[in-house]
């Protein structure tokens, strides 16, 4: 996990980024950030809810397929914690089976790599209705 | 493959040659051992039962020839014990005798004698002038002046035709008188001639020397006479007094002869007959057994190819079908490993293509601050970054029909209208075709009923058509496409076709494997018909193809619907 930024503007959407490639974490949070988001990046399942029991979030972004704990699993105890909390499915493992199951769990959207980088933006501000 | 060129095969034509050549041991053993001991046990059985009939024959015989020559002797001793010397001294009372003779057995008696002790014939009675005759040096009136009784030889005599004579010696006051008779030899002949059985069985008689005292129905050939008489006698002997014997005459025609002594073992009567013709009926009986056999022998051959080779046509089907069945599991296997590994790659490309795409999203990001980069090179940083976006963006689109083909794509059924699917299609291509000079023609039948499946894949599937179609008449300078449809009983067909170039008949057979593709490197994945492929099956359809060179190509889409659709 790294920077994280615990103080809440209300105007600026908090965005939980959880995915364990860090490279691409890192690139999403730049420009996420560039447009006004309050990314806090976690490349692990359990930093993701260590982040979660730190701070709130708008929305969280989480990939399906992670070395540590299974995007699947991080999603339904996101849903436990946080039941409000709508969730992006974003992985590279676009299968049928994982798009089911991902929704099943409690993901509103579900987008493979390598997305438009402007439909996630655009699929977010959906979701909260911005 | 059919039934001639399965048994071409060297293994399954040994096999038909096993199960023949076993079909027919197994057959054919049983068959000849039951015929064989059969045919022997009849043989054997014809055999005791012709040479028994052939013994009680002669035996028969024997005694009617031994009583002819008892009677006939009996009838002199009768003369010469009931009557005088000096009524047998005169010619006229012999004369009466033989006539009483004749009258009683026909020509029996040819003639009467009544001889001195020196052979002189003091009377005669007889059809020949031999009165006063001298025998004294014949060897018969040695012989019966010796014997109280005699039987002799057949002889030609003093009167030079075949005969023999019986004699009884009487004496008076010590000195030897002999009464003779002449035996007629065709009265006695006819005795042994009436022995005659089927076409070569005749009878004769011998005397102990091999001369003959019959006169046989056929020509007896034997070139020493004394050595057949012993060869005859040297034969199986039985209690009954009988010889049974096979001998070769000079022609090399084998013969059966059976044998009995007669008149006090002097003389030997002879039945012989041709060994083919006395077993004429068992040679029958064993040349029907043969043709039965071989007949048998026939149907047991044609049963046995025939029946051998059904067998090992169905058997090599069933090797065949199996075959197929585990070629086609290998298949699918390798199918669903290809399908997994192509899974794996898309879903590990995917991340560090997201990278590379984003990385250089950020980077024209950070472009749009910055105002330090010439105009020139911000124009080629930006169609660098450009060039990086469309790159990534086809490296989706490829890891996209990897996870196509391995089926791993979210897909949902809805309400489809196929007539507008197609016009949609066509419009996607309407800009490509123009450019390309093909004009795309379509035939759609009304009122096709809405189909319950995926838009999106179906469009897919179209697509794929319709731009391969493209592709083979951009190569060939435009030309024309036609897409139909059409409702072929329980089946919505869409035709895809051509005017292009065709498709090799070498290529057309693998035109659905994944990865074969005749697009030059870069152009294509070799996935896109293995995908339609995939599609169609799993929407329960069929897609095939049809193609002459030089005269286009035409995919067959089939979508079968239900009412309820």
């Amino acid at each position: 996990m790294s920077d994280f930024r615990p103080n809440h503007n209300p105007d600026i959407i908090r965005l939980l980024f959880v995915d364990d490639e860090k490279g691409f974490v890192n690139v999403m949070a730049k420009r996420l950030s560039k447009r006004g988001f309050d990314v806090i990046k976690t490349f692990s399942g359990p930093e993701a809810l260590q982040a979660l029991r730190k701070a709130d979030f708008d929305i969280a972004v989480v990939d399906l397929k992670m070395e540590e704990m299974d995007g699947i699993e991080v999603i339904k105890i996101l849903g436990k914690m946080t039941p409000d909390l709508p969730v992006i499915i974003l992985t590279g493992h676009g299968d049928e089976n994982a798009a089911r199951e991902g929704i099943k769990s409690g993901a509103v959207e579900y987008l493979t790599k390598p997305c438009d980088f402007e439909e996630l933006v655009r699929k977010i501000k959906q979701v909260l209705g911005k | 493959m059919n039934q001639r060129s399965l048994l071409k095969n060297p293994y399954y034509r040994s096999l038909i040659n096993k199960m023949v050549f076993i079909a027919i041991a197994v057959s054919f053993a049983p068959m000849l051992v039951v015929s064989g001991s059969m045919l022997n046990r009849f043989s054997i059985s014809h055999n005791e039962k012709l040479y028994a009939h052939l013994g009680e024959l002669v035996l028969k015989h024997r005694q009617n020839i031994d009583g002819f020559l008892v009677e006939k002797l009996n009838n002199i001793r009768f003369m010469a014990k009931s009557f005088d010397i000096e009524d047998l001294k005169n010619e006229k009372f012999l004369r009466n005798n033989l006539a009483a003779l004749q009258t009683e057995y026909g020509s029996v008696f040819e003639d009467l004698g009544f001889i001195n002790e020196e052979g002189i014939q003091v009377t005669y009675a007889g059809p020949f002038k031999l009165e006063k005759a001298s025998y004294s040096n014949s060897e018969w009136f040695r012989k019966a002046i010796n014997s109280d009784y005699f039987i002799s030889d057949v002889f030609l005599g003093l009167r030079g035709t075949p005969h023999f004579i019986i004699t009884v010696r009487l004496k008076n006051n010590g000195t030897p008188w002999i009464l003779r008779a002449t035996i007629n030899f065709a009265a006695f002949n006819s005795l042994v001639e009436n022995l005659r059985i089927g076409e070569t069985g005749f009878a004769f008689i011998l005397n102990s020397k091999g001369e003959f005292q019959s006169k046989p129905f056929f020509e007896v050939t034997h070139r020493k006479p004394y050595s057949f008489y012993e060869s005859i006698k040297a034969g199986r002997k039985t209690k009954d007094g009988l010889f049974f014997s096979e001998i070769a005459d000079d022609s090399g025609s084998e013969n059966i002869y059976v044998a009995s002594l007669i008149k006090n073992e002097d003389w030997i009567l002879i039945y012989r007959q041709d060994k083919s013709d006395a077993f004429a009926d068992l040679n029958q009986a064993k040349e029907a057994a043969i043709f039965i056999i071989f007949m048998g022998g026939i149907v047991i051959i044609v049963t046995s190819f025939l029946l051998s080779r059904w067998m090992v046509t169905k058997i090599a089907k069933a090797d065949w079908e199996k075959e197929l069945m585990n070629q086609q599991v290998i298949e699918t296997g390798k199918l669903a490993s290809l399908g997994e590994l192509a899974s794996g790659i898309a879903h590990e490309i995917n991340n560090p293509v997201a990278i590379m795409v984003e990385e250089a999203g950020w980077v024209n990001d950070l472009m749009e601050d910055e105002r330090l980069v010439s105009k020139e090179n911000r124009d080629e940083i930006e169609r660098a970054l450009a060039q990086i976006k469309t790159q990534g963006k086809r490296c989706r689109e490829i890891t996209q029909k990897l996870l196509s083909f391995a089926r791993k794509t979210v897909t949902s059924s809805e309400d489809v209208t196929i007539n507008e699917l197609i016009k949609e299609v066509i419009g996607f291509c309407a800009q490509r075709a123009k450019f390309g000079n093909v004009v795309i023609n379509s035939k759609l039948q009304e009122n096709l009923p809405v189909m319950q499946l995926s838009n999106s894949e179906l469009q897919q599937v179209l697509l794929n058509l319709l731009n391969n179609a493209m592709d083979a008449l951009e190569g060939n300078k435009g030309g024309n496409i036609t897409v139909t449809s059409d409702l072929e009983g329980n089946e919505v067909v869409i035709r895809v076709e051509d005017d292009g170039p065709g498709i090799p008949k070498v290529n057309l057979g693998r035109i659905f494997d994944p990865f074969f593709t005749t697009k030059p490197v870069g152009k294509g994945t070799g996935l896109g018909l293995s995908i339609c492929y995939g599609i169609i099956k799993e929407m329960g359809g069929e897609i095939t193809v049809s193609s002459v060179i030089d005269a286009g190509t035409t995919f067959h889409v089939r979508l079968p619907f239900k009412k309820n659709n």
